[in-house]
């Protein structure tokens, strides 16, 4: 259970979008996300799904991983299509008492379905190809600009990548505390909802008294360790643009004229 | 020569009593005074809330003396604009494996101290490098953090002191949370850095470990009880109980064994037994 969270966690390679800066990747993603809400036709999703796949080829991770990240937000798909499928009104298709499926409403659940399985794919791709320390530093170097007007870059980028480091330490802190209430006869499977979620104070009280003590252990060995600030540090790895990111900004930019042009197919 | 110089060293706790107010609170440490010599590898035992942990801490400045002083090759850990020097000095390893590590990936972690002192990046990457080969986890430079075991997050949290080429390390009881095969390699490690000539100061509570030393600081209710070679400390039955000690295992056997006293290691006893 530990072992395996997608979200965050990096597939080690050295394959060309690994190599890309963390910047041109975060800026690529968040250009993606937008474009899948540009599309207004399934050809655009086509363009879209392709262009995601070949860049997936090109990263080689395995398809196991994409989609280990999607089985995780099934519920929420499903729960999305369903909605669209059976709330939309238009020609009936099927009906049974107040169940009805139309066209629009089966093409509108597909639509939205394809849409949020893209979202997700598009942005796992992001953090399967770049280290937790590269993403937090390329978003550092993103924010900076914005440290003129107050904005504390430096210091949002350092608890994203203390955060993403204490995740599995803290899921295995929940575990063991869960089992030892389980040992004292805690019961968290039984009863209804309200119930179950009162059942969690035993575990959230500990788990936040023991996050204090691992945040003041972790400040003592930030400070023994020099830490003052991000004022005259610097980067073992400085990030900086070449001709991949060239190459990638080119054929962000003929993606971008895919995607409009697309809105303009009819049938 | 003097590296480190703790002069009537104390440490008071405030605490706030029922009507808001500060009151002084228990000494941690009470008039600690002592030299460590550049170069030497000292032991510092004692029973638990003997002080130990405390008097680490004031050694790189991450507790400042209530009275007395610290100074680090002359510079008083008192002062705030030294405080940099200190700690690039004197680095440290604490306890829990899991709590040290600033970074998800092994060799971005050790990295965080060169970072920090603001190095040249071609230069983090060598002793980086370099670091990690030292402690043996070199191959393991891009895994991440939460994949290794305690030993080896503790070998990783002495390499992120080692790139920071410290004269001194501090281990505030690295080897307490680990299994017999990760504390080997912590001491082993620890052993190595004394001989290419890093100060090491080992505060434990594993006689064994303290039996490996060059000299052995006792503590006692925050007051120095004695400080002496371990073949001193270890043949001396009564100061031991004093400080509310146990024998490292080998003298124990030794004694239930009846062999004579001046046997102070494996080695003696093993080549005495051969020779009967």
């Amino acid at each position: 259970m530990i072992r395996d969270i997608t979200l965050g966690q990096y597939y080690p390679g050295d394959s060309w979008v690994h190599r890309l800066d963390a910047r041109t990747k975060i800026i690529a993603t968040l250009l993606y996300l937008i474009e899948l809400f540009v599309v207004n036709n399934f050809y655009g999703f086509i363009i879209a799904a392709v262009a995601l796949f070949v860049v997936i080829g090109i990263s080689k991770v395995p398809l196991k991983f994409i989609f280990r990240g999607l089985s995780a937000v099934f519920l929420i798909i499903a729960f999305t299509f369903l909605l669209n499928m059976f709330m939309v009104d238009g020609t009936v298709l099927w009906q049974w008492k107040f169940l009805k499926i139309t066209q629009e409403g089966l093409s509108r659940a597909f639509f939205m379905a394809i849409r949020l399985v893209l979202i997700i794919i598009g942005s796992s791709i992001m953090t399967l190809t770049t280290k937790p320390v590269e993403l937090t530093d390329g978003l550092e170097k993103l924010l900076s600009p914005f440290s003129k007007i107050g904005l504390p870059s430096h210091e949002i980028a350092l608890m994203m990548t203390i955060a993403l480091r204490f995740i599995p330490t803290l899921m295995e802190e929940t575990d063991k505390i869960i089992k030892a209430q389980q040992a004292r006869g805690a019961d968290f499977e039984s009863g209804n909802l309200f119930q179950r979620a009162k059942s969690l104070i035993p575990i959230l009280v500990p788990l936040f008294v023991s996050s204090f003590r691992i945040a003041q252990d972790l400040a003592l060995a930030m400070e023994a360790r020099c830490y003052h600030g991000g004022k005259g540090r610097t980067r073992m790895n400085e990030i900086r643009f070449d001709r991949g990111d060239a190459v990638a900004a080119v054929m962000m930019v003929l993606f971008l004229a895919a995607i409009i042009a697309s809105r303009f197919i009819k049938l | 020569m003097k590296f480190i110089e703790v002069r009537d060293l104390t440490i008071e706790y405030t605490r706030i009593d029922a009507d808001g107010k500060e009151v002084p609170g228990k000494k941690a440490l009470d008039g600690i005074s002592l030299d460590i010599e550049k170069g030497s590898f000292v032991a510092v035992i004692g029973m638990n809330g003997s002080g130990k942990s405390t008097l680490a801490k004031c050694l790189n400045g991450l507790l400042v003396p209530s009275a007395g002083r610290v100074a680090v090759e002359g510079f008083d850990t008192a002062s705030e604009e030294h405080i940099w020097d200190i700690r690039s000095r004197v680095g440290m390893v604490f306890q829990n494996p899991d709590n040290q590590l600033v970074s998800s990936i092994v060799e971005d972690d050790v990295a965080f101290g060169p970072e920090n002192l603001g190095i040249e990046p071609a230069e983090i990457r060598r002793r980086v490098d370099n670091a990690l080969r030292r402690v043996g986890m070199y191959e393991k430079k891009d895994k991440g953090a939460h994949m290794l075991s305690g030993g080896q997050k503790q070998r990783v949290a002495i390499a992120g002191a080692i790139a920071m080429k410290p004269d001194c390390i501090v281990f505030d009881e690295p080897t307490a949370m680990l299994d017999p095969k990760g504390r080997a390699s912590v001491m082993e490690i620890i052993k190595d850095l004394n001989t290419e000539g890093i100060t090491c100061i080992l505060i434990t509570h594993f006689m064994t470990e303290a039996e490996q030393a060059d000299r052995v600081i006792v503590l006692k209710k925050g007051k120095i009880l004695c400080d002496r070679t371990p073949a001193e400390l270890f043949s001396d039955r009564e100061m031991i109980e004093k400080a509310g000690l146990e024998m490292p295992p080998v003298i124990a056997l030794r004694d239930k064994a009846g062999l004579p006293e001046s046997l102070m290691s494996a080695e003696d006893i093993a080549e005495y037994v051969n020779k009967r």
